[in-house]
């Protein structure tokens, strides 16, 4: 465990230097991402000129849901999102180079072509984050205070587990990167807004399918205390790490029978 | 490890025995409907490799040559046999082998594109553990057989082919593996690079006593480096032994081409027959066992000679052949 975070960091600092070979792209790579993502929030913003409040949330609880969502994402796609990129190593061969070292695949995988800028994306939540908190009249408890860094690494893990579970289908079908897309960014797209705009059967999937209601709609109805629209028990607000804990093991499964898979067929 | 050698020194360094690897290929008919047809791409194949030996696996593209590389190294797992890599078995133990063995991928460079040479080695030099002493002696020796001091800080991407390739076969020796595997190490290399190459292969084989084991389509590598050969053809080992055995199986013949000073009809000469003329350039088909030089002097004695070469031949020749007579091991 430890060797392999050893090795993780050993691969990103080769990347971020291969990166800086070209600062002048990073640079503006970087500031690309911060307002590119930022467009998203300027696209609410602007819903809310016309309207006070978005299924019966406020702008600075919409710029919470929001920020949340993208801090989870920007994490996620920081530290492995470029694992999504495994169907064409599979189609050029450079997988059989992974496996000829002596780290895990998966390690090799997570910190390929590991992208500084991605930064930009975790910047831009962060300032809306701080701004909404700053909005915000929460009734500030322990639970609540607590409940904000928990759901951000819980909702980091769940980001993380889907790229992992797009990239694990990609050893089945080597282009399906853009189906993979769809859970990822459309999983990011879906948590940028509150439950209650969205059909029930949505939600739903969201909440039991794939857990991403556990990234930030779930805990923060506590945190901004409002009623569940599905009416599920209280305890779902705080079962992020279960959740969390239960979608990293299906990636890890998921991960290695695509591996075991590749190693028997050899595509 | 959880096997055990009982005889480090005398007992192979690679054994396979009875090994096959079958891929199921699933193809459409119709519509909706799919088979599923089974593709051997190995079967029964058993040989050992000995500590220390230098050894030409080669055959025709889709014989099974890489197949059998990627079972060798643990990334693909064997349908069925026996297959012991320094007493591990490297489909179950990948991680351990790969400590000990280095593999060289001729048209896929691991090298970091953007970075000096140098950086990937170090990055290597941390993955691998490599004892920070020892990795300056061997990059020091690399560097120096191979002329690498002047590219260590040069980006990889603005390297030549050549340079690369000896920066690639450097990247899988430094942490002093005791098999090296190489999948065409001279493919797309000028003659200079090329002969670099096989002289450093020679030097790692003989000096440091690491087993290689190469394929390649240029029968050239193996006269110059290998002590034996191994044929596969259609999944299947057809030859184990030296490459002159292998040409007097397959009676094969190294052809002279002759640049004249002037057309003339083909040349008459003993131990050659021309087997085509354009021009004042004539081809000679002649035992590829025998020497060229009785040949060469037979010929310039009579005719005007501008110029020569001479052309191996081809495996697949050397392969064609050993189907018609009918050979098989």
């Amino acid at each position: 465990m430890v060797d392999a975070l050893r090795a993780y960091g050993w691969i990103i600092t080769m990347w971020v230097r291969s990166t800086m070979a070209y600062r002048a792209s990073f640079l503006m790579l970087t500031f690309g991402q911060f307002f590119g993502t930022g467009l998203d929030f300027v696209t609410i913003f602007i819903m809310f000129v016309h309207t006070d409040e978005l299924g019966g949330f406020t702008l600075p609880e919409v710029g919470f849901i929001y920020a949340t969502s993208g801090v989870a994402i920007g994490m996620a796609d920081l530290l492995l999102g470029s694992i999504e990129r495994i169907g064409q190593r599979i189609r050029d061969g450079s997988v059989d180079v992974m496996l000829v070292r002596p780290v895990s695949a998966f390690v090799q995988a997570a910190a390929d072509r590991f992208a500084l800028r991605r930064l930009g994306r975790i910047l831009q939540s962060t300032a809306v984050l701080v701004w909404s908190l700053t909005v915000l009249d929460i009734h500030w408890t322990w639970d609540r205070v607590l409940l904000v860094p928990i759901m951000l690494i819980c909702g980091t893990v769940i980001f993380c587990s889907v790229f992992v579970l797009g990239a694990a289908f990609q050893f089945a079908a080597s282009d399906a990167a853009q189906v993979a897309n769809a859970f990822t960014y459309g999983g990011n797209f879906l948590t940028q807004y509150p439950p209650t705009i969205f059909a029930k059967d949505l939600i739903k999937a969201a909440t039991f399918a794939i857990p991403l209601a556990f990234v930030n709609w779930m805990p923060a109805l506590h945190i901004l205390d409002r009623a569940d629209p599905l009416g599920l028990p209280k305890a779902f607000q705080f079962a992020s790490p279960i959740a969390a804990a239960a979608i990293t093991l299906v990636a890890g499964l998921a991960w290695r029978a695509g591996i075991r898979s590749y190693r028997s067929t050899g595509s | 490890m959880t096997t055990t050698q009982p005889h480090p020194k005398t007992s192979p360094l690679i054994e396979l025995s009875g090994i096959a690897k079958t891929f199921v290929v699933r193809r459409r008919v119709g519509r909706l409907r799919r088979t599923r047809a089974e593709v051997h791409a190995v079967s029964d194949l058993s040989f050992t490799v000995s500590r220390g030996e230098m050894v030409g696996y080669i055959g025709p593209n889709g014989a099974g040559k890489s197949t059998t590389i990627k079972m060798l190294t643990g990334i693909l797992v064997p349908s069925a046999g026996l297959l012991r890599v320094a007493g591990i078995e490297p489909s179950r133990e990948r991680i351990q082998l790969a400590r000990r063995i280095g593999v060289v991928f001729g048209q896929r460079t691991t090298l970091w594109w953007d970075l000096p040479l140098r950086d990937s080695f170090g990055l290597l030099r941390r993955i691998y553990k490599i004892p920070p002493a020892r990795y300056r002696e061997n990059l020091d020796r690399f560097v120096d057989l191979l002329d690498l001091g002047p590219l260590l800080d040069v980006p990889v991407r603005q390297l030549s082919l050549g340079q690369r390739m000896r920066g690639d076969i450097t990247a899988a020796l430094l942490h002093d593996p005791e098999v090296l595997y190489l999948d065409e190490p001279t493919i797309g290399l000028d003659i200079v690079s090329k002969a670099r190459v096989r002289e450093f292969l020679r030097e790692v084989n003989a000096g440091q006593g690491t087993t290689v084991l190469l394929t390649t389509h240029d029968l050239t590598d193996i006269e110059q480096l290998c002590s034996r050969v191994m044929v596969i053809d259609h999944g299947r080992l057809m030859y184990d032994g030296d490459l002159d055995g292998l040409h007097s199986l397959g009676d094969s013949e190294r052809t002279l081409v002759v640049d004249l000073a002037e057309p003339l009809p083909a040349i008459e000469v003993d131990g050659g027959r021309v087997v085509r003329v354009d021009g004042p350039r004539q081809w000679l088909a002649f035992p590829a066992a025998a020497s060229a030089a009785p040949l060469v002097a037979a010929i310039a004695d009579r005719y005007p000679l501008a110029d020569l070469s001479i052309q191996e031949p081809a495996i697949e020749a050397v392969i064609a052949r050993m189907y018609a007579e009918g050979v098989a091991s």
